[in-house]
C-alpha cells in the first residue's frame, strides 16, 4: 500500500427526498505516471496510480471513473448524486498495487 | 565515406540534433483518434449536447481543472491529444447520478487540444474539444 493515502469526502449531512446533491472527493496519492525519473539515480520511477474510483449509494452506483496516468496528483472529483432516501454513500478507490481505499458518509433525508 | 574533417563535423552535428528530439514518444492526433475509436467502437461521432469547460491558459500543466457536462450521457471519456497517453479518464454514470457532469484535475504535457466524447443513452456519440495553453508541462522529465 502506498504511504500516506488519506481519502477526504464532502457530502451534505441532510437533504430532502429526491434532492440532487454535490459530492466532492479528494484522496492523497502521488499518482506516479511511470514517466518521471529519479533525480539521484536517473532511473524511471515505476507507475503507481489509482486506476478506478467508484461511488455507490445504498448499493446503487452513482459514478464509476476509470483513471489514466493523466489524472493529477491527489485525484479530485466533483459530481452530483440523487438521494431518494436516507442512507450511506460508499466511496472506493482502487490502486495499481492492489490496495483498495474505502470511506463512507451517511446522509439523512427528510 | 572518407572521414574528413568536414564529414566528422557533419556527423557530430547530426548526433547533436538527434539528442534534441523529445525523449519518450508523445501521442499524435492519430493515437488520439485510435483511443477515441476504442471508446466509440468506431461509431460516428456527432457534435453538440456536450460541454467541456477548461481554462484557456493553464500555468501549471500538473493540475488543470476540467469540467464536463453532457445531459443524457451514460459515459464521458476525456482525451488529451498531446499527452504520452491520450486517454485521461472515463466517467461512467450510474442510476443515482444527479447529473451527467463531473469535474476533476488533469495533467497536460503541453499546449494541446483536450477532447471529451460522450456516449448517449441511445448509443450515439458526441464530442467537443478545447485548446488549453500550458506554460509548464506536467509530465515529469
Amino acid at each position: 500500500m502506498a504511504k500516506g493515502v488519506k481519502p477526504r469526502v464532502k457530502v451534505p449531512k441532510k437533504a430532502s427526498a429526491g434532492d440532487v446533491i454535490t459530492i466532492k472527493t479528494l484522496i492523497s496519492h502521488k499518482m506516479e505516471s511511470g514517466r518521471r525519473k529519479d533525480k539521484k539515480t536517473g532511473e524511471l520511477i515505476p507507475r503507481n496510480i489509482i486506476n478506478r474510483f467508484t461511488c455507490d449509494f445504498n448499493g446503487q452506483n452513482v459514478i464509476d471513473v476509470e483513471m489514466g496516468t493523466a489524472i493529477s496528483t491527489n485525484p479530485y472529483f466533483e459530481f452530483e448524486a440523487k438521494v431518494p432516501e436516507s442512507g450511506e454513500f460508499k466511496f472506493t478507490w482502487y490502486d495499481d498495487d492492489g490496495s483498495v481505499y474505502e470511506t463512507s458518509k451517511k446522509i439523512t433525508v427528510s | 565515406m572518407e572521414l574528413t574533417r568536414r564529414n566528422a563535423l557533419m556527423i557530430g552535428a547530426g548526433a547533436f540534433a538527434a539528442t534534441l528530439l523529445p525523449v519518450g514518444a508523445f501521442a499524435t492526433p492519430e493515437d488520439t483518434e485510435k483511443a477515441i475509436a476504442e471508446f466509440t467502437g468506431g461509431a460516428e461521432v456527432g457534435e453538440g449536447g456536450i460541454t467541456l469547460t477548461t481554462p484557456e491558459i493553464a500555468e501549471n500543466g500538473n493540475t488543470v481543472p476540467i469540467t464536463v457536462d453532457a445531459p443524457g450521457a451514460v459515459a464521458i471519456a476525456i482525451f488529451a491529444e498531446g499527452n504520452p497517453e491520450p486517454k485521461v479518464c472515463t466517467f461512467n454514470f450510474g442510476p443515482l447520478a444527479g447529473s451527467q457532469s463531473a469535474s476533476t484535475r488533469i495533467r497536460l504535457a503541453g499546449t494541446q487540444n483536450v477532447v471529451a466524447v460522450a456516449k448517449m443513452a441511445d448509443g450515439s456519440f458526441v464530442k467537443t474539444a478545447n485548446t488549453v495553453k500550458v506554460t509548464i508541462g506536467g509530465c515529469g522529465g
